[in-house]
């Protein structure tokens, strides 16, 4: 089994040490990864802005480089969700190509829970620590159970957090509230999506977190703007960071 | 209502300048969203309703010619005159010509969002009518000359400080009065000598069944069986969508409703109106307005399933930080954003995008109205039709020119981390909208990609 690591632009950009935890988490659980040098973004920035149209050459690149793994891994639900719901071929050719690409495409703990079965980490990080649940993940790729659905509870996340020694998970008021990231948003209606990620790090805060982490490295890079600015102690870490972490 | 020079971004923005009322107004919605929660999760059953609910309103659209014409049949059978509006103007001049005929110049209404949509209330003031709002939220933002803000809880946006000040200047309570139950107490006073008076009465309508030609309105108050029962007319304004086939189908919609609206189990009040007791007339309504549009848009026909419960309002914390106002349109929030631009995509071009798509719309919605992928859907419509700010179609291009090529992505990215690192000057500036609130990010030496030809030996 061969991974092809996907590292979306902004973390390949800013937060470089989410990308290299995931990909030495998934060699430490002994997964043949790949990095495909020639990759840039999965094209939601456009799409979400209403440019679906202008995402063609990001689509033809992302199957050239992807098309051949058996799995597709990448630290972030929101652009594996925009691929699983968007990737398409220009042309019929390589339409089977984006459409396998679309099934085989993994957030990465969703990868780790549900096809690498992952059952224990020798991971340590002993710290309280506040998961916020990235919407995309979340409700998207159905990452963790929803606070609106009479269904049962669940949370992959959660599940492999469960199994870092020392980890205390904080209790939040608000368990699935958006971050107020939400792409080009968080400019486009500034004054609403700061007031949102005022309050999701808050509820963070109020409840003693030491770290916010997430599956989603753009809201944390949205907290993380708010928590600086508040001159915080609080620190986010990307999920990958604590499972791969060994701080005794 | 009209958003004049100020689209949904400045209205927020002019929403938030007073932040501890923005908690206040979140910390209200949000109540009202974990009592929906709490009576939801009371069913079991729930998830099936949903599911259930969905289906038969799928099955109404699919048949929707079908059903209004047996609803027709049936509710002029029952002594009930049907009438056809195909916009909201038809509509305004059906309701006046009946009040004409009826010799009424003074009416009661009770909760119509329909009428709210077809700016009833200023046509008829236009044309020496005068209507009083009957819903108690409703008369209160009547009173302070506003639209509602919310379609469930007209008047959430007001402190019952502001409220009693209102109350004050209009129905002469005491000044400084803002007890809810003196309050409540001088508006049932003061509306029951509108109801004693009124000739006339109109009512919206929640669910109207196709079998039986009967209708059914759901209140709270008890207002709109105030108004109807004590004037000679009773005048239904309904949607075309608003049809259930059978009247078993209520037992659906009925048990979904005050549940997602308020967390109550079901409204005060579901009043069955099926032919008008003696020595009164009846009329009912059929407003098209752009909905047979809408049923023609394969991809936002299911929109119509909606069942104005406001629970996408709610749960959305968008609407819970910019208030109602801001959508500048009767119906707002997430639902309201996906109807509006089907009216005037012009008006309405930045409603898709007030919002983050994080789906909670789609989750608490009674009939499964996929909210959240028809905002972006509609966002895919409106830059295509047009309607985009250049700046952003200049900006989007530019962006698409360097990420669909690697090596200018490359030179770029290497290009923007200088920028950060070297010149903090340049990007944290008043005209960087991320900046207002929040830090950039911290620059890293090398980017991921950087890092792993160095380090990762290559086979």
């Amino acid at each position: 089994m061969t991974v092809g690591l996907f590292i979306p632009c902004y973390i390949d950009q800013f937060y470089p040490n989410a990308a290299i935890a995931t990909l030495n988490l998934l060699k430490k659980l002994g997964v043949d990864v790949v990095y495909p040098t020639k990759q840039t973004c999965c094209g939601q920035p456009m799409a979400n802005s209403g440019f679906e149209h202008l995402t063609q050459g990001c689509n033809n690149l992302f199957i050239e480089n992807f098309a051949e793994f058996d799995y597709i891994v990448s630290p972030s639900g929101s652009c594996v969700l925009h691929l699983k719901d968007h990737l398409n071929a220009k042309s019929s050719d390589n339409e089977a190509q984006a459409k396998s690409i679309r099934k085989k495409i993994y957030e990465l703990t969703e990868f780790l829970t549900d096809v690498l079965k992952v059952d224990k980490l020798t991971a340590s990080f002993p710290h309280k620590v506040g998961m916020h649940q990235s919407c995309h993940g979340q409700r998207g790729l159905m990452l963790a159970q929803m606070t609106e659905l009479v269904a049962p509870a669940y949370s992959k996340p959660m599940h492999l957090l469960n199994m870092v020694q020392g980890l205390e998970i904080i209790t939040l008021n608000r368990p699935d509230e958006c971050c107020g990231f939400g792409g080009t948003f968080c400019v486009a209606e500034e004054a609403v999506s700061a007031k949102m990620g005022k309050d999701r790090v808050a509820d963070h805060v109020h409840n003693g977190a030491e770290y916010i982490t997430a599956a989603d490295m753009s809201c944390l890079m949205h907290m993380e703007g708010i928590l600086r600015r508040q001159k915080s102690n609080v620190k986010v870490i990307h999920i990958a960071e604590i499972l791969n972490a060994q701080e005794f | 209502m009209s958003k004049g020079t100020k689209d949904h971004a400045q209205l927020s923005d002019v929403f938030n300048a007073d932040e501890a009322r923005v908690n206040w107004h979140d910390e209200t919605l949000w109540f009202v969203r974990a009592k929906r929660d709490k009576a939801a999760h009371n069913l079991p059953e729930w998830e099936m309703l949903r599911e259930t609910a969905s289906q038969i309103k799928d099955n109404v659209l699919s048949n929707l010619h079908d059903y209004l014409l047996q609803f027709e049949s049936m509710a002029q059978e029952n002594g009930i005159k049907v009438h056809w509006a195909s916009n909201g103007e038809e509509h305004n001049q059906i309701v006046h010509s009946i009040l004409k005929d009826s010799g009424v110049d003074r009416i009661v209404k009770s909760k119509s969002m329909l009428t709210e949509e077809c700016h009833l209330n200023d046509y008829l003031q236009h044309n020496g009518i005068e209507v009083i709002d009957t819903d108690l939220g409703e008369r209160i933002v009547q009173l302070a000359n506003e639209p509602p803000s919310h379609i469930v809880l007209p008047c959430i946006h007001k402190k019952k400080e502001e409220i009693g000040d209102l109350f004050h200047e209009h129905l002469g309570t005491p000044e400084g009065m803002a007890d809810p139950v003196f309050l409540t107490a001088a508006a049932r006073e003061h509306l029951r000598e509108k109801f004693i008076t009124r000739k006339a009465a109109i009512t919206g309508v929640n669910f109207a069944v196709a079998e039986t030609g009967e209708f059914v309105v759901c209140t709270n108050e008890g207002n709109a069986d105030m108004g109807a029962h004590l004037a000679d007319v009773h005048i239904a304004c309904m949607g075309i969508e608003k049809l259930v086939p059978q009247r078993k189908h209520l037992s659906v919609f009925l048990r979904l409703l005050a549940r997602s609206a308020t967390g109550q189990p079901i409204t005060t009040y579901s009043s069955h109106f099926k032919r008008p007791r003696k020595g009164q007339t009846m009329h009912i309504i059929l407003v098209d307005n752009g909905r047979t549009t809408q049923l023609g848009r394969p991809d936002f026909r299911n929109s119509l399933k909606c069942i104005r419960c406001g629970a996408c309002m709610n749960t959305c914390p968008v609407y819970r930080r910019s208030g109602g106002h801001s959508y500048h349109t009767a119906i707002a929030g997430p639902i309201g954003s996906i109807l509006a631009p089907n009216l005037d995509m012009k008006e309405y071009a930045d409603l898709p995008f007030a919002s983050t798509l994080c789906g909670s719309c789609t989750n608490v919605c009674p009939v499964k109205i996929n909210i959240h992928e028809q905002l972006y859907k509609w966002r895919q419509v409106i830059v295509k039709e047009g309607y985009a700010d250049p700046k952003k179609a200049m900006a989007m291009k530019a962006m698409e020119f360097t990420l669909s090529k690697p090596a200018v992505y490359k030179t770029a990215g290497k290009a923007g981390r200088w920028v950060l690192k070297h010149i903090p000057f340049a990007v944290n500036n008043k005209l960087n909208l991320w900046y207002n609130h929040r830090e950039m990010p911290a620059v890293p030496k090398q980017s991921f990609g950087e890092w792993y030809k160095e380090n990762v030996k290559h086979d």
